[in-house]
């Protein structure tokens, strides 16, 4: 008997909101993550649009006009745009050159490049710019050093103190976006067209330029504007590149504005430009990837083919390992080297070895207990009580739960446009004043990275939720269960690797997470990322060295754990 | 008989530690072990921050001392962004911007309370109204690193490092940050107007943030000279074996006093008193002398025999008052002649 005909039983789904909100016991569970989801994201933007719009006296626009009248905003706007839009063209050059080897050439070797990319994305770009600081500061900088010895020069190679330093270094850490938007795409563009185009006596590079070029051409330009959001919101890397050179960004520029006494109003009319760019840059991505449809990119049509490298395989390689040691080997090895020397500068003889730098780390320093305490308590709540949010949301949405239940996906996915110092801005003005003083406490910066991780989260559970037939869940409904029952126990174990690839995204997104966190935190709630910041301003190279060793290790532990733990590659299916 | 003879010196040991201890110290003390711990904000340097709470958790077994350490700048941001949320978590405040705490008194955020033994301090170590004291004072001076400049070449003067081929070999850190290089800027604007600054921003300077920063920077070479910085850091480093000279240049070097005060609303008052009478008590400043290099206004206090002493040197000195009406001053022209 299908379940549609009797009442009790129906798919309440599809037939409306009434029968649903009295039939279903489960019904609160569904509109209270709604409403949490939309509270999560109103509540930030409309703070910082009343902060920037409102004052004693009452409607102004004071604030926008002495943003945008302030020569010196006005240059790090300016500083913003040239960095991020090099930021894109980079990182989808490195991105896709990766993408396209890995997916469409008989490159030895896929598997470490494809973990090694993976690396790259783990590593926070505040710590990549900290270790190329040490890598190529021009004059002290190991590679300049080592130029100039085979050279003879007087000259530095590389300043890395510079903007075309702050963008190389942006590039290297928002690469493995790209990287992953265009991976996916080449692997499903079907060989056919290609074959035609060989037919017709186009050779195998002429082929991939007129033919396989033009099919990528939607990511790739949705690749850049990716990597160009990812610099536009970064925080770090400008401020550790950046400043000592003179050169404020966008971010900096509203972290500066905090410093006592606190511009908080004008703060948050800078973000609105900020904002507002973000905004049109999706719009702009959704309006190109929507309208290309890719015809020729069905699921598992047809075959494709790799190119041959021929002898072209080992230089091809060399090359790739070459960038990838740009973004892992060669910092990772500079962080490693600083912990365990005195003197950073100076080679690693047993003279300058010390264990000095771990044991005060660990043993003397204070914060660095209770930064790791509140940043493994933040990661593992955020990402338990985000999963379970954004399952609760994309169960909603894929199931359409309700009326109106689809316009979720876009409050589940705004964070994607809100930059991280920005939400702080917002975050900081609502909980630093009753009625809930958040303040002070990790509970701040836990409504922060839920809020920011929830796009990724969400994606992840949507797309899981699309591979699973909602017929089993139907049956055990049938046979008695609500909802809710159904959902963990049918539902969510079918999901479940899935759901863990969610859960271990948002872990690490949490534990790298600085440009919220740098407003947000007081001296009792610090996370190690900030503590990190702060021992950088204050030059502290050997303890940063180790508690960026120590952060790069657990993120890494996590990512293997996680992948024990559900059997397969949860990382890969990102990629 | 063994027994009864340790006995005896274990009674004359705990008579002999206990005698310079008043009444009035004991009921401190037990009142701040109750309390069990205290939170100290402070812009001094983090290994001597960190060192300094180690020595006093050794004495007084039992009670924490939570060190935030960060720029005077940073720590007066954190304390107000603190207070401004009605959150009391804070006892002390430290910093080496002595405005901060014109402002903090004024705005009756602080708790009068003198230590002991401060009556024979030095004038500038002194707030007239009695809510803070000078708890150690450095120098902001020239650095440079012996193995890539000479002697003969190295810079000597304040008006040396206007000389175009230091162009981008000099390191300077930030008065936004710092409240030695915030005491050192108006020092220098004091005795030599912006223009100084204006020029010496044409050399192209690496800035940092932290006043201790320039001493690591020098000592890799990253950057060969300083144009500030803290005396205490870079003898510190150099202390360590790294290359680095210092100059106290013979026009005047500014002298940094750096005050500490207890918090209105701190939520740990006796353990933050103790804690205080602890820094200003003889055997804490000759540590902060001997350890970290500090100058201190302890008037017996001795100092390594390899620094200069303060009457030698003519100092150049900031007043307290001063510091805080011209802090956005000087925050804001540093930043738009260095451009960050």
């Amino acid at each position: 008997m299908p379940a549609s005909q009797t009442g009790t039983f129906r798919r309440v789904g599809y037939t409306g909101w009434s029968a649903f909100r009295f039939k279903d016991p489960t019904f609160p569970v569904w509109i209270g993550a709604a409403i949490l989801l939309v509270f999560l994201m109103l509540l930030p933007l409309g703070a910082i649009f009343r902060a920037s719009l409102w004052d004693d006296t009452g409607l102004t626009l004071n604030r926008y006009f002495e943003v945008f009248t302030n020569e010196q905003f006005l240059k790090a706007i300016w500083n913003t745009l040239i960095i991020s839009t090099w930021v894109g063209v980079l990182a989808v050059m490195i991105g896709a050159l990766l993408a396209f080897l890995v997916t469409r050439t008989d490159l030895p070797w896929k598997k470490p490049i494809r973990a090694l990319v993976m690396a790259s994305f783990v590593t926070p770009p505040f710590l990549g710019a900290f270790a190329w600081t040490l890598l190529a500061g021009p004059n002290a900088g190991a590679l300049n050093k080592l130029y100039r010895a085979v050279t003879g020069s007087e000259e530095a190679l590389f300043n890395i103190f510079t903007m075309p330093g702050l963008i190389f270094v942006m590039a290297l850490y928002s690469f493995p976006f790209v990287f992953s938007m265009i991976a996916n795409v080449c692997e499903l563009i079907s060989s056919d067209l290609e074959d035609a185009a060989e037919i017709l006596g186009a050779n195998k590079w002429r082929t991939a330029w007129t033919v396989t070029l033009p099919l990528a051409m939607p990511a790739l330009i949705g690749g850049f504007i990716l990597a160009f959001l990812q610099s536009l919101s970064l925080f770090g890397a400008p401020a550790i590149l950046g400043l000592p050179a003179g050169l404020h960004t966008i971010t900096t520029q509203i972290w500066a504005l905090f410093q006592y006494p606190p511009r908080l109003d004008l703060a948050a009319a800078f973000s609105v430009p900020l904002l507002l760019a973000t905004m049109a840059l999706i719009a702009v991505q959704k309006k190109i990837l929507g309208r290309k449809g890719y015809s020729t990119v069905g699921g598992k049509g047809g075959q494709k083919r790799l190119i041959h490298l021929g002898l072209g395989r080992v230089p091809v390689l060399l090359f790739v390992f070459g960038i990838l040691s740009l973004s892992v080997f060669l910092p990772y090895w500079i962080l490693l080297k600083a912990a365990l020397s005195k003197a950073w500068a100076m080679p690693l003889t047993w003279d300058n070895f010390t264990l000095h730098n771990f044991s005060f780390a660990f043993f003397e320093y204070g914060d660095t207990q209770r930064a790791i305490y509140n940043t493994f308590k933040l990661g593992i709540v955020t990402a338990t009580l985000g999963t379970l949010l954004a399952t609760l949301i994309a169960y909603v949405t894929h199931r359409n739960l309700f009326r109106g239940a689809r316009y979720l996906t876009f409050f589940a996915l705004a964070p994607l446009v809100i930059p991280g110092i920005v939400l702080a801005v917002g975050l900081f003005i609502v909980y630093t004043r009753p009625p809930l003083v958040l303040y002070g406490t990790i509970w701040i910066l836990f409504v922060a990275f839920l809020t920011k991780e929830m796009p990724i989260g969400f994606s992840q559970a949507e797309s899981t939720f699309k591979s699973i037939h909602p017929e089993l869940e139907d049956a055990s409904r049938i046979i008695g269960a609500n909802r809710l029952i159904s959902l963990k126990d049918i539902t969510a174990p079918l999901a479940r690797s899935g759901l863990i690839a969610a859960w271990s995204f948002i872990f690490i997104g949490v534990i790298r997470e600085l440009s919220a966190a740098i407003l947000l935190f007081a001296p009792s709630s610090k996370v190690v990322s900030v503590v990190i910041f702060d021992l950088k301003e204050e030059g502290q190279v050997g303890v940063i060295a180790v508690l960026g060793t120590l952060m790069l290790a657990v993120s890494f532990l996590v990512i293997l754990g996680v992948q024990w733990f559900a059997g397969r590659d949860v990382v890969a299916t990102r990629e | 008989m063994k027994k009864v003879g340790l006995c005896f010196v274990m009674l004359a040991g705990a008579v002999m530690l206990a005698s310079p201890v008043t009444a009035q110290d004991a009921a401190l003390i037990q009142a701040a072990r109750k309390e069990g711990k205290v939170v100290w904000h402070t812009s001094l340097a983090l290994p001597s921050s960190t060192a300094i709470a180690h020595y006093f958790q050794n004495k007084y077994k039992g009670i924490e001392v939570e060190v935030h350490r960060n720029g005077s700048q940073r720590v007066l941001q954190r304390f107000m962004q603190e207070a401004a949320a009605g959150i009391k978590n804070a006892d002390i405040v430290h910093t080496s911007d002595a405005g901060n705490f014109e402002l903090l008194r004024d705005k009756g955020m602080l708790l009068k309370f003198t230590p002991q033994g401060v009556a024979a301090f030095p004038d500038g170590f002194k707030d007239k109204a009695g809510f803070y004291y000078g708890m150690r004072a450095t120098l902001s001076v020239i650095a440079y690193n012996p193995k890539v400049i000479s002697e003969k070449d190295a810079p000597k003067t304040w008006k040396d490092l206007l000389n175009p081929r230091w162009s981008g070999k000099m390191v300077t850190a930030h008065p936004g940050y710092s409240g030695i290089i915030m005491t050192h800027v108006l020092a220098l604007v004091n005795a030599y107007g912006w223009d100084y600054f204006r020029d010496l921003a044409k050399n192209k300077l690496h800035i940092v943030q932290s006043a201790n920063d320039p001493a690591g920077v020098v000592a890799s070479g990253e950057r060969p000279v300083g144009v500030n910085g803290s005396e205490y850091f870079y003898y510190k480093t150099l202390k360590q074996g790294n290359p680095i000279k210092i100059i106290y240049p013979k026009e005047g070097v500014p002298l940094v006093v750096s005050p500490v005060a207890i918090a209105k609303d701190a939520p740990h008052p006796n353990a933050a008193k103790l804690f205080t009478e602890f820094i200003f008590s003889k055997e804490s400043q000759q540590l902060l002398a001997d350890k970290e290099g500090l100058y201190t206004g302890h008037p017996e206090v001795t100092y390594p025999a390899d620094k200069p002493k303060l009457k030698e040197l003519k100092l150049l000195t900031a007043d307290a008052d001063e510091l805080e009406k011209r802090n956005a001053e000087i925050k804001k022209r540093f930043t738009e002649l260095f451009g960050a």
